[in-house]
């Protein structure tokens, strides 16, 4: 058990290790500024997948915690001039807020209604924040980059270093999560909540902890984006293709294990990306859409699953 | 005798303008078998998900072990000590029976401070009483009607309860089957734990039970000895439908 | 501050403008209030609806017509989309509610690059005789698209509700909805009455599709604020009631026309949102709920 969490962060380590060896070695910032976006869609499917997949409450919000992430690293560096590490750090705590206050009036609900009322929670924010015009309001702000820290050469490379940083940090979130107790009762909550109450599950304070956990990553993934484009506005911030992209790659991958919502990220960001360039940015959110009706119809578990299916086929094939 | 476990003092349960439970009380004792009967729609149901804290009830007092429960969570009242199966099955459809029963070790007994593989243990220990042993790693959701039942009992047992109540758990089963569960039932009261059975098939409460109510319309309508109650003219006419 | 004239103008609009809200609902109601399907596409429909009036609008129909003309088109679709969700969630009912969603959620996406694909991301509007004129009643001036939709609106809302409680079709939908098993022993299959019910709710939002694009112009995104418009319709309702549908919306029509005169345009698109959210608070089963 302690060998593989030594794995586990060992792997994280060289995983980081890498990143800043790539930033070193490629000249090139068009592959960091493109692979910074892939980084914060795995954090932001892996955030999903905490409420939406191991507890089966659908969010269709992920756009609003986003938006409030950028929004609260903006402030924090108007106001104070706040560094990027401590916009991102006040970012998660607002949304571990966020998320715990959302939890407490929807998390009630069930089903389709709990999803509706995370939309409502989407434009009411995107409404406050366009009306507050210390933030720019609708037409958005202009954001000027401090100069760029040592070790690094560029802001970009900076950025694409702090992204994978941060995906360990989702990732070894989701995948405690998961093993411990915590993710046993989401799993039950999920199955049959009635049940899960009436067998000893807190299910209200779980879901409020999946949320809050779930939402403090959401907008820590949102909070360099206005470092990185250097300019914010409502419409991108809290754009809704957020929530659809991290639901799909989550249901894409397969929600019941922390590596699908990765696998879904990374595989859906890298053909969006390539679509993005090479056809237009309308084809990949097509993309996107039908890759998630052919999934949820035709392969519940996800690509996780498909996999599963497949090494099972082969063991059996070499077997005989 | 001793203080009750249970002490319900007059509850009542509203569901709009339809009077569900109506100024019900009834007092069950420590390692009682306790039998609730009535038609379909008399309130029984109703009454245990007062009890469990599936529903609020609008009136009255629910006392458990000497405490006022009415007003906590479902949560809390497992974890004090009521445990229940339901009606229809509801087993944690994407985990093992295994894992069933750890969901009701971990939760439902807080603070157990078991490890992980001595809490694994205790789970196949239950599973073993139940006659459950070899089917501990299949997905509850490829179990049979009559395992699924005392996969719901065994669920409810690994939350160590005071207090089982056990919702019309032999509906659907044959006859031989509802002796098996009917036998469990008797063996896990003689460990010392309370039961409250709902049930339907008649022959199989007037058994069990040492004591037995009736329920019609939300109201008692009998309350004593299995026989006492089965001969009483209101039961019968309950049962008739007058 | 506020004088009486503004006032009055404002519930005038809002009624109005609340039937035409109710009129974009009532296919909802219908999908989502009576028979429990997630319907997050309802919206996405509706905009549909709106450019296929735009559509046709160019080769010279009335938008109203054209509207009407599209209807047989939005059955089919409507049955389609059912007997998708029904085949793959319904009937196997395993969890159901997380992929029915997201499958809706993925149709919703879809229509609307579709959308984009084939009409771009520009406004688009509608000509007709009576779109731009307007006429005073009293001290109240009304534009007459505002009277087109509101007729148009009310037409199709009381005829929804009439064919509900007077025909022999209607009434088994109703009855699918309260009790399944009771209308298989009256001899109806209940997944035909189901389909036709959807069917039904899709082909009328392409007459309330039109009626949209006749309110105002429209564009690939305008569903996006019609999520919070129909669902708070729906809901403030009661699940599945047709004269609530019609009072909620003149609710939610009243409130938004009023807040837009005292604090302007900006917290429009929030009102229906918050106006849900506290519904789902306070009294979930809505106003006229079983």
């Amino acid at each position: 058990m302690s060998m593989r969490r030594h794995g586990f962060w060992i792997g994280a380590l060289c995983v980081l290790a890498l990143a800043y060896g790539l930033t070193l070695a490629i000249r090139n910032e068009y592959a960091f500024f493109a692979g910074f976006i892939i980084l914060q869609f795995i954090v932001l499917a892996t955030a999903w997948n905490i409420l939406g997949g191991y507890a089966g409450y659908v969010n269709f919000g992920t756009s609003a915690f986003f938006g409030i992430g950028v929004y609260t690293a903006i402030f924090l560096f108007k106001a104070l001039g706040a560094p990027l590490l401590v916009q991102m750090a006040g970012a998660a705590v607002m949304g571990a807020l966020l998320g715990f206050v959302t939890g407490l009036l929807t998390l009630r609900l069930h089903g389709i209604f709990f999803s509706i009322a995370t939309v409502a929670m989407t434009i009411i924010l995107e409404t406050l924040v366009i009306n507050w015009k210390y933030v720019g309001g609708a037409t958005g702000i202009q954001v000027l980059r401090p100069p760029v820290t040592e070790p690094f050469d560029s802001y970009i490379k900076m950025l694409f270093v702090i992204g994978v940083a941060l995906v360990i940090v989702a990732v070894a979130l989701s995948r405690h999560v998961q093993g411990s107790w915590i993710g046993r009762g989401l799993r039950a909550i999920r199955d049959d909540e009635t049940a899960a109450e009436c067998t000893g599950v807190p299910t209200l304070r779980l879901k409020l902890l999946a949320c809050s956990i779930s939402g403090a990553l959401m907008c820590a993934a949102g909070a360099p984006s206005a470092m990185y484009l250097q300019f914010a506005d409502t419409t991108s911030a809290f754009n809704l293709n957020y929530s659809v992209s991290a639901l799909a790659m989550s249901l894409i991958g397969g929600t019941s294990h922390w590596a699908g919502p990765v696998l879904g990220a990374i595989v859906l960001g890298v053909t969006q990306q390539a679509l993005t360039v090479t056809i237009s940015s309308e084809l990949n959110v097509l993309v996107l859409g039908v890759m998630l009706i052919l999934f949820v119809v035709g392969a519940p578990e996800g690509l996780l699953g498909l996999l599963r299916k497949g090494w099972a086929r082969l063991a059996r094939g070499g077997g005989s | 005798m001793s203080a009750p476990l249970l002490r319900v003092a007059g509850l009542s349960k509203r569901f709009g303008g339809f009077t569900a439970l109506d100024d019900v009380s009834v007092d069950v004792a420590q390692g009682e078998r306790f039998g609730l009967i009535g038609p379909n729609g008399s309130g029984k149901t109703t009454l245990i998900n007062c009890v469990s804290g599936a529903l609020r009830n609008d009136g009255g007092t629910i006392l458990f072990a000497g405490e006022e429960i009415s007003r906590l969570p479902a949560f809390v009242r497992t974890r004090r000590g009521i445990a229940r199966s339901f009606q229809i099955p509801r087993p944690f459809k994407s985990m093992t029976v295994l894992e069933n029963l750890l969901v009701a070790i971990d939760f439902g007994r807080a603070g157990h401070g078991l490890s992980a593989d001595a809490t694994e243990d205790e789970a196949i220990g239950i599973l073993g009483t139940m006659g459950l042993k070899d089917k501990a790693r299949i997905l509850s959701s490829q179990l049979s009607q009559v395992e699924l039942r005392k996969m719901e009992l065994a669920r409810a047992m690994a939350a160590k309860p005071k207090l089982l109540i056990s919702d019309e758990a032999m509906a659907g089963l044959s006859g031989s089957e509802i002796d098996e569960v009917l036998d469990l039932l008797i063996r896990l009261n003689e460990a010392g734990i309370t039961i409250i059975m709902i049930e339907h098939i008649m022959h199989a409460v007037m058994r069990f039970s040492q004591r037995v109510m009736c329920l019609d319309a939300g109201r008692i309508i009998a309350q004593g000895v299995p026989q006492a109650v089965m001969d009483d003219r209101r039961v019968q006419e309950a049962y008739l439908g007058a | 501050m506020f004088s009486f004239e503004l006032l009055l103008d404002a519930v005038v609009l809002g009624v109005m403008l609340g039937c035409f809200y109710a009129a974009v609902s009532i296919g909802l109601s219908v999908s989502f209030g009576l028979l429990d399907v997630p319907h997050v596409a309802h919206p996405a429909f509706l905009v549909l609806g709106a450019y296929g009036a735009y559509a046709l609008n160019q080769a010279g129909w009335d938008p109203i017509v054209a509207g009407i003309v599209l209807t047989p088109l939005f059955y089919v679709l409507g049955v389609v989309a059912y007997r998708v969700y029904f085949e793959t969630f319904e009937k196997r009912g395993s969890d159901a509610g997380v992929r029915g969603l997201a499958f809706f959620f993925g149709v919703t996406f879809i229509v609307e690059v579709g959308i984009i694909m084939v009409f771009g991301v520009d406004q688009r509007t509608v000509q007709a005789g009576y779109i731009g004129k307007a006429i005073d009643i009293g001290d109240v001036r009304i534009p007459m698209r505002m009277i087109a939709a509101f007729g148009g609106a009310l037409a199709l809302t009381l005829a929804l509700t009439a064919y509900f409680s007077l025909t022999f079709s209607g009434r088994a939908i109703r009855a699918v909805a309260q009790d399944e098993i009771a209308l298989r022993l009256m001899g109806a299959n209940p997944l035909k009455v189901k389909q036709l019910a959807f069917g039904i709710a899709t082909a009328v939002v392409a007459v309330a599709g039109a009626l949209l694009i006749i309110v105002g112009p429209v564009e690939p995104t305008t569903h996006r604020v019609y999520i919070g418009r129909t669902f708070c319709v729906v809901v403030l309702a009661g699940l599945g009631s047709m004269h609530g549908t019609l009072v909620a919306g003149i609710v939610l029509g009243v409130v938004e026309s009023i807040v837009l005169t005292l604090y302007g345009a900006s917290w429009a698109p929030a009102i229906s949102f918050a106006m849900l959210l506290v519904v789902l608070a306070i009294r979930p089963q809505g106003m006229f709920g079983r």
